[in-house]
């Protein structure tokens, strides 16, 4: 029951970005209002399980949001389907999983 | 609208002629009081193109052959008013939209019916005709959700009129959908599981959009984005339980 999987796990991963994104949002404003540098802010996240934790999920939850809606969005307008698309959507979840976890062990570790 | 030299109010009529091929093809065709779009196409096979294929049967608003696009959108032709649809004395009349066509406005039906066997739209009983009917209380829930689903004449408007079954030649579809719907919420079906796992492959329920076209075209008014979006709660449910 791909289909039904795949479904639940976008919603559901949706429903984790709301929040998570409008911290990160959030985030951005305060960092660029307040004038903090760039090393200020590795000051602040390096070491810090709590932004290793916030980051980490953003991460997760992208990689598997992005990838489900890709396929439908290539299934819909392209007309691929099949095991090629879901390797290849795959691969596209696992390369923003990696890039994402890259980008979020630079900052926190 | 035109006016002949003895004054009858004249329709400019356009009718795909041909299969994938074909095109559009004009004609006069008289004005008349309470004249439906099927009218028309009748007068056309009958006075200017005795061979212009066309499905009806009841005439009615009960069997659901009818329908083709008419002025770009799919309606039941025996039910729709000249006078409703071309205000300004033009029709153009196709063959319903995401269907093969056969001929002039004769559509191939059998991927919308076969839509309806892979959603599982049978009904499998849980007793024998031998044993008395079981009693479905009218009030209970599920009786109710089947009954605002049940009227389908099976006409494939909503069919024509779906972006999704458009773009994705697997997806099953308002109407098969619906026909599921209402047997997910029939308290006699022994098949619970088996039919929520048929509209849970890929093309099945997962993959509406809830644009809503259906529920604007149905012609009898019913809402199978509802029941679609009941057999995604119902399957996610299912899901969740180990049941799918």
């Amino acid at each position: 029951m791909l289909e039904a999987r795949l479904y639940l796990l976008q919603r559901a991963s949706a429903m984790l970005l709301v929040p998570l994104l409008l911290a990160h949002l959030v985030m951005i404003l305060y960092a660029i209002e307040g004038g903090l540098s760039a090393a200020e802010i590795l000051g602040r996240t390096r070491g810090n399980l709590l932004w290793t934790a916030f980051y980490g999920l953003f991460v997760t939850a992208v990689a598997l949001h992005a990838p489900i809606g890709l396929r439908n969005i290539l299934r819909e307008w392209t007309g691929w389907h099949g095991r090629s698309l879901d390797f290849a959507t795959l691969g596209f979840g696992a390369l923003l999983f990696g890039l994402g976890l890259r980008a979020v062990l630079a900052v926190t570790a | 609208m035109q006016d002949t030299a003895d004054g009858e109010e004249m329709l400019t009529v356009e009718i795909w002629r041909g299969r994938d091929d074909g095109a559009l093809r004009s004609y006069q065709v008289p004005r008349r009081a309470s004249q439906t779009v099927l009218d028309v196409v009748t007068w056309v096979q009958r006075h200017a193109e005795p061979a212009l294929a066309y499905r009806f049967a009841c005439r009615v608003g009960m069997c659901g052959s009818c329908a083709m696009q008419v002025n770009g959108k799919p309606r039941w032709t025996c039910r729709t008013h000249v006078s409703r649809v071309a205000k300004d004395g033009h029709l153009r009349i196709e063959p319903l939209a995401n269907l093969p066509k056969i001929k002039d406005l004769a559509t191939d039906m059998a991927p919308f019916f076969e839509k309806w066997r892979d959603a599982r739209g049978r009904h499998v009983p849980t007793r024998t005709r031998h044993e008395p009917m079981a009693p479905v209380s009218s009030e209970s829930p599920a009786r109710k959700a089947a009954d605002a689903g049940i009227e389908c004449i099976n006409c494939a408007v909503c069919y024509a009129a779906c972006d999704v079954v458009g773009w994705d030649e697997s997806y099953l579809g308002p109407a098969a959908l619906n026909r599921a719907w209402t047997l997910a919420n029939d308290e006699r079906d022994a098949d619970k599981a088996g039919l929520l796992r048929a509209v849970s492959e890929s093309g099945g329920c997962h993959s509406c959009h809830s644009h809503g076209s259906c529920v604007e075209h149905c012609p009898v008014g019913l809402n199978p984005t509802a029941g679609i979006a009941g057999l995604k709660r119902m399957t996610l449910v299912a899901l969740m339980k180990g049941e799918l």
